[in-house]
């Protein structure tokens, strides 16, 4: 049996929405170089709706796949859509991942967040503090 | 193009090989322990196989003990000697940071056993030198274990120099060899090593087979309980057709060990130019000591298991110390011990070549790998940030 799955696979082979937006409208960057993955997403909202969405990505393929496949998950979807995505429904999408690699999940999300929550913190939106990580907490690993 | 680049982690079984194991799985596959004919027939084909391997490593046939391979012999070399020393009041032992984990996970058993374990630093270029063994043996020291070639940067130790020192200071010297026999000039009396551990899958032989040499007088502990095969040193049915196998492996190794350097040397050294033009990529352990079918550089801002998917793509088969291929969650401990920071480590890709390896394969991997590692620095934040100046390089160019 492969390591990875077939969509796996394909994300990793084929990640959809590589790269920067250039003046966006949020940024979220999860993991750190000491852990061997850093995520980057860079966000466009218009009139409450993901427009687009790009992520960079330095980690392992499943690194790599979870990015494009959350990217996916939220494109084209209002903001509180993005707000709910969850590791978990990364890892469905595909098709599973191993278990030492659910942590890429876990960035994935934490991305997303962080790169809402920067669109809150720039555009001076009160939010409920809770529903969102401070910063990337690197509770998936234990470098910190 | 297929390109089987990683002869560190296991290799291809040689026709020899196949060909000297399968008599004695068809037609002499009696019990070495039977009396009747073709027990005896294997009995002999037994002891043959120890007297060829024992000349193979420049030591008498009473010396070899046939194992399941490196971590057994590794493991029964170690506690031996620390069961020995133990008696003497002796609980010392000298090894490096960069040892197999056969070894370090030994040592570190031992430690909770009381044992006092001295890791000597392996410096930037991944060797040991002798005159730190020597400074590192005390009173109480009852062995010195260093590898003869490491298994990711492929470094080759002073193996006869700290044998030596060894000797000349009365302390057990052993070596993991298990990347360097069949592959490097090994003699164990003229080295002073007392006890060697080899693995037959290194060397084009069959998978779950080696050696432990234990010079004479060295008393073995047994890892295993039952009868008096290996005398009675390492009990059960003896793996006569992987033995056989193993043999006729490494003396096909050792005979052409001059011939297959002076083919790898000019090819590896030709791969380390290739990869050295990539930006921001530095070569692993010494240039010169290392083993002539070992290449490990670290790329920065990359992850080394995106890298061996996509060469796996292009049908390269090689290795990494990234923490993701490790499935734990720290790079490599010979990374880190020859002082690479986490980061890079993470970033790092081992090729190991063999004697079939052509030039046109070489060129093909240098092509490869320079374009896999742009592509991931093209998708990589970690990589944008040290050409926007945000992070710093680690290496100079």
């Amino acid at each position: 049996m492969a390591l990875y799955s077939e969509k796996v696979m394909d994300h990793f082979r084929n990640p959809r929405n590589v790269g920067i937006i250039e003046n966006a409208d949020g940024v979220g960057e999860a993991g750190n170089p000491v852990c061997g993955d850093i995520m980057k997403i860079y966000l466009k909202i218009d009139n409450d709706v993901i427009t687009d969405v790009k992520f960079e990505t330095f980690g392992c393929g499943s690194a790599i796949a979870s990015s494009s496949m959350a990217t996916e998950l939220i494109k084209g979807q209002p903001r509180a859509e993005a707000l709910k995505l969850t590791n978990k429904a990364v890892t469905e999408a595909l098709d599973g991942l191993p278990a030492h690699k659910l942590h890429c999940s876990v960035l994935a999300e934490e991305a997303i967040k962080l790169a809402v929550k920067d669109y809150y913190d720039k555009n001076h939106i009160e939010y409920d503090h809770s529903l969102l990580p401070e910063e990337s907490g690197c509770a998936h690993c234990h470098c910190d | 193009m297929k390109v089987y680049a990683d002869n560190a982690a296991t290799t291809k079984m040689s026709r020899t090989a196949i060909d000297a194991m399968l008599p004695y799985m068809e037609t002499v596959f009696g019990n070495p322990s039977s009396l009747y004919t073709i027990g005896q027939e294997a009995k002999e084909a037994l002891e043959n196989a120890r007297e060829r391997a024992a000349r193979c490593l420049g030591c008498t046939p009473r010396e070899i003990t046939f194992t399941s391979g490196g971590s057994e012999s590794d493991t029964q070399a170690i506690i031996s000697a620390a069961r020995a020393g133990e008696k003497k009041g002796k609980k010392h032992i000298i090894s490096t940071a960069f040892e197999h984990h056969a070894v370090l996970h030994t040592l570190k058993r031992l430690e909770k056993e009381g044992f006092e374990i001295s890791l000597l630093d392996v410096h930037s270029n991944g060797i040991v030198t002798p005159a730190e063994v020597e400074a590192a043996i005390r009173e109480d020291t009852c062995l010195v274990t260093v590898m003869f070639a490491n298994n990711e940067v492929g470094t080759i130790q002073p193996i006869a120099e700290i044998g030596a020192v060894c000797r000349a200071k009365g302390v057990l010297f052993h070596t993991d060899a298990v990347q360097a026999a069949g592959h490097v000039r090994i003699n164990v009396s003229e080295m002073n090593i007392d006890m060697l551990s080899l693995s037959a899958h290194k060397f084009h032989g069959p998978k779950g087979c080696g050696i432990l040499y234990a010079r004479k007088g060295i008393i073995l502990q047994n890892l295993i309980d039952g009868g008096a095969q290996e005398r009675g040193k390492r009990p059960g049915t003896e793996n006569i057709p992987s033995i056989m196998g193993m043999t006729a492996a490494l003396e096909e190794a050792c005979a052409s060990i001059d011939e297959v350097t002076a083919k790898l040397i000019p090819l590896r050294n030709r791969l380390i130019a290739g990869l050295s033009e990539i930006p921001y990529s530095e070569l692993n352990g010494d240039a010169e000591h290392r083993l002539p079918s070992n290449v490990n550089f670290c790329f920065e801002g990359i992850e080394g298991e995106s890298l061996l998917l996509l060469l796996d793509d292009r049908g390269i088969s090689a290795s990494s110390g990234s923490a993701c291929t490790s499935g734990s969650l720290d790079p490599s401990h010979v990374l880190l011990a020859i002082g690479r920071p986490h980061e890079v480590a993470h970033g790092s890709l081992r090729l190991s070549i063999g004697e079939n390896t052509t030039e046109e394969e070489i060129d093909y991997i240098i092509k490869s790998v320079t374009e896999v590692v742009a592509q991931l620095r093209a998708m990589s934040p970690f990589w944008r940030d040290l050409v926007t100046g945000k992070r710093t390089h680690v290496f100079a160019k």
